[in-house]
């Protein structure tokens, strides 16, 4: 089995090795470096845009082209990130926790070479993954249901609890505020509409991208021009040997990498996504790795935690797209469009009547990433300049980046004034101590948890055992039980050894 | 009410014909700039793939001399998509395509809109539902499977559907009628998730629309049991070893009297001219006659009935009065 897939392999770089393939791929690559950096535009926009452009193509070079749109969109997510604070992608938001320290620090070079070398790592473990074991890992995916993916849900918010510098009863008003955004608009269980009070511009909830944006971005802007209308980072050197530099210290958080790489592939194919996976990987390597106190304050390990993950998660949720039809990603719902009109039916028979389609389209993603670690860590010194420009002259333009992106999302103006009253809500929170993480985490996931966890009772006639009823969901509650119980545990292990430092 | 005549099919599509085809002589009007095509609903579902291949479709074929650009507003069961298209009164460059949620969103959430608010252009075609079990269970028809159902105490079995309140809910309700028997029904986002929880063996039943379980069944992971259309579907090619679309018998001929069929129409805004509506029934007309549709149509069993001006109307009247019913019967009106 294994042999035929390396045989099929082969044939599929050899497709994918055709030139003009080659200069889609970075065309493609390209093109979504810009998407991610632009925020809100996104990598489900940018392939749904340029979706009908390929339809004179051959299905196999569409798919290339859209695919590499996709890995250069979350390259490009961890760009402004890095560099102002605003995650131009939803994964991206835990890799503002320490690269964008870093910069202000004057190590935004390094943030970003550690940030696309982190990428592509976890993009090439899920690769491989999904080259050998692509039928089981399917297998896998369709064990979860409403069940299973609540405790996934509650994994990932048990792993985040506590890791905030801030005190938990600050961390849980938070996470409260980001609970009740997320609970506006229509519950999809009761066909209801919550919490919108006949404003129809409320109809569709808050979108996660828009609280991101106005949260980190604006707030961020607004705590600058408090702070004497500068960038810290400025005093940042142009030092083109830096990615040497930075790769020299990475191979020493292989344990990190190697962590997120499960963390994001497992999350990719249930399919809960590259978000979910970022944050729980940033959440277990700050309480993991021996430097976890200096996380939040530029520690190199804290961007290749989320980034390794965000990616493995990003390229594995192709996979139960292309066996299941079910897409792990929006950007891979819109491919899923796109090879329903090539005439390529996704689900279980693909590999087997597409499989120079299915292999070739492999093959290309080992070459789009390869291409595109290259094309973006050459960028790497450009990019870093950008924050030697004065912040008189950027502020403005990061602000109109801001607002065209908040527009994109929906297409709606009032999306751009719900951005600016984030804005406020960040500044406001940032100055009283708040952590935003925790809010976002629950905007992006607590729609989806809740709407798990009445799935599950639903099914279950109301039965909480529902959530112990197999050895997986079992097995994934007990973890998070654990991992939101550890600062407990922590505080007991550390009394019983009569040690009376600060517990982890 | 067990009849769920959301349908007033059968000869009409010739009549349709007939009408339509004194129309190029007035489709003078021509759009001058994109045209925004508006999807109430999700990336991914059966009206976002109906939508991106009509763009895939006029772009390929350069039907149009401007762009059509696919926009999903999902917001409150489509009512965001639906709102945005009512408040632009006299925009011609601006169309919608419609689900049920045309006439369960207003009901169901009291959103103002109605159908009436819109100009209706034309019916693309109307969206079949099948009974859908998982292929490891034993039930071989819809016979074997009721049966079950009946001998089994209330909630034994679930049903996933797509949304609350909306078409999958209402045929569920539909089936506990005839069969005198509660199922526990579970609304997911999307059909294809809800496929997927068929395969998994989450849910023990669907009614998935052909087009989102067709994949599964072709690998033999899910197996249909009836279509809940007054005759079975005209579609012979293979699909699953020897059986085809045309295979699967009706639920009436299996004891189970519940019919629906979902519309797949498109809407403009309210007040444009006469001209301007002709231009998208005239687009549409030639787009039906690509490969790339009719292959679309063949995958998906689409019902093909097509319907514009006075006809699509009288339809809709029609179709609008039986889900009032409908909705009425099963407590989905909002304030109820």
């Amino acid at each position: 089995m294994i042999v035929d897939n390396f045989i099929n392999l082969y044939h599929g770089f050899y497709i994918a090795g055709d030139p003009f393939n080659i200069l889609l791929m970075v065309i493609g690559i390209l093109l979504g470096v810009i998407i991610g950096v632009l925020p809100g535009l996104g990598g489900a926009n940018g392939v749904a845009i340029l979706l009908p452009l390929t339809f004179s193509m051959s299905p196999t070079s569409a798919i290339i082209l859209l695919t590499c749109i996709y890995w250069g969109a979350l390259f490009g997510g961890a760009i402004t990130s890095v560099l102002f604070n605003i995650p131009g992608e939803p994964w991206s938001v835990a890799t503002t926790f320490d690269g964008h320290p870093m910069a202000r620090s004057g190590r935004a070079g390094e943030a970003l070479t550690a940030a696309f070398t982190s990428s592509f790592v976890g993009a090439f473990f899920a690769i491989v993954m999904i080259t050998l074991i692509a039928p089981l890992v399917a297998q896998f995916a369709l064990q979860f249901g409403p069940a299973e993916k609540f405790a996934v849900y509650f994994l990932a918010f048990a792993s985040f609890v506590g890791m905030s510098k801030e005190p938990p009863a600050k961390t849980i008003v938070s996470m409260m505020i980001g609970f009740a955004l997320a609970a506006v608009g229509l519950d999809m269980v009761t066909g209801q509409l919550r919490l919108t009070f006949g404003v129809t511009e409320l109809l569709n909830g808050f979108d996660f991208l828009i609280a991101v944006i106005g949260l980190f971005g604006i707030g961020e802007i607004l705590l600058t021009m408090e702070e004497g209308l500068e960038f810290r980072g400025k005093a940042a050197k142009i030092d083109p040997k830096v990615v040497w530099k930075t790769w020299k210290t990475l191979p020493k958080y292989w344990a990190t990498s190697l962590r997120s790489c499960i963390i994001g592939c497992w999350m990719g194919i249930t399919p809960a996504g590259a978000t979910p996976a970022s944050f729980m990987a940033y959440g277990i390597a700050k309480r993991v790795s021996k430097n976890g106190k200096n996380f939040g304050n530029g520690e190199i390990e804290g961007v290749v935690a989320p980034e390794t993950a965000a990616h493995a998660a990003g390229t594995a949720a192709m996979l139960p797209m292309l066996a299941l039809g079910v897409p792990g990603s929006p950007t891979a719902a819109v491919l899923l469009g796109g090879l329903l009109i090539w005439g390529l039916q996704p689900g279980p028979m693909l590999f087997v009547e597409q499989a120079e389609f299915v292999w070739g389209l492999i093959a290309s993603m080992y070459l789009g990433n390869v291409v595109g670690l290259i094309l973006v860590l050459t960028t790497v010194p450009l990019f870093a300049s950008i924050l030697r420009i004065p912040f008189s002259i950027i502020a403005p333009v990061i602000l109109v980046i801001c607002a065209i992106g908040a527009y994109t999302v929906n297409n709606n103006v009032f999306d751009v004034l719900m951005m600016m009253v984030f804005g406020v809500l960040g500044y406001l929170l940032k100055k009283t101590n708040y952590p935003l993480a925790p809010l976002v985490l629950a905007i992006v996931l607590g729609d989806s948890a809740e709407e798990a966890f009445r799935q599950s009772l639903l099914g279950s006639g109301g039965s909480i055992a529902v959530f112990w009823s197999n050895p997986l969901v079992s097995t994934i509650m007990a973890l998070g039980l654990i991992a939101g119980l550890w600062p407990l545990i922590a505080m007991g292990f550390s009394k019983l050894r009569g040690n009376t430092t600060q517990p982890a | 009410m067990k009849h769920l005549h959301a349908l007033g099919l059968g000869a009409v599509t010739a009549l349709g014909m007939t009408a339509l085809s004194m129309l190029p002589a007035a489709a003078a009007w021509e759009p001058t700039k994109p045209v925004e095509f508006i999807v109430p609903a999700g990336t991914g579902g059966g009206a976002d793939q109906m939508a991106r291949t009509l763009q895939g479709i006029i772009a390929k074929h350069d039907l149009m001399s401007t762009q059509l650009v696919v926009i999903n507003k999902s917001g409150g069961a489509g009512g965001e998509g639906f709102l945005d298209v009512k408040s632009n009164k006299g925009n011609p460059h601006k169309i919608v395509i419609s689900l049920s949620n045309l006439f369960t969103t207003p009901l169901a959430t009291g959103i103002p809109f109605n159908w009436k608010d819109l100009t209706p252009v034309a019916m693309l075609a109307l969206d079949e539902f099948v009974l859908w079990v998982n292929a490891q269970e034993p039930y071989k028809t819809a016979q074997e499977y009721e049966a079950a159902i009946k001998a089994a105490p209330d909630n034994t079995f679930k049903m996933g559907g797509t949304g609350s309140k909306q078409e999958d809910q209402i045929i569920t309700v539909a089936i506990q009628k005839a069969l005198g028997k509660k199922l526990t029904y579970i609304p997911y986002k999307g059909g294809g998730e809800v496929a997927v929880q068929l395969v998994g063996g989450h849910v023990n039943s669907t009614v998935n629309n052909p087009i989102e379980a067709v994949s599964q069944w072709r690998g033999d992971k899910v197996r249909p049991l009836c279509v809940f259309d007054s005759k079975p579907l005209p579609y012979t090619d293979k699909i699953q070893g020897d059986l085809s679309w045309s295979s699967v018998p009706t639920c009436k001929s299996a004891g189970l009297d519940v019919e629906y069929l979902m519309l797949r129409g498109v809407f403009m805004p309210p007040g444009v001219t006469d001209e301007q509506v002709a231009y998208f029934v005239e687009l549409f007309k030639k787009v039906r006659e690509t490969p790339e549709w009719k292959q679309l149509m063949k995958d998906g069993a689409f019902n093909q009935t097509f319907m514009a001006g006075d006809e699509f109307k009288a339809w809709l009247e029609q179709s609008e009065t039986t889900h009032k019913g409908l909705m009425q019967e099963a407590g989905f009106i909002a304030g109820n």
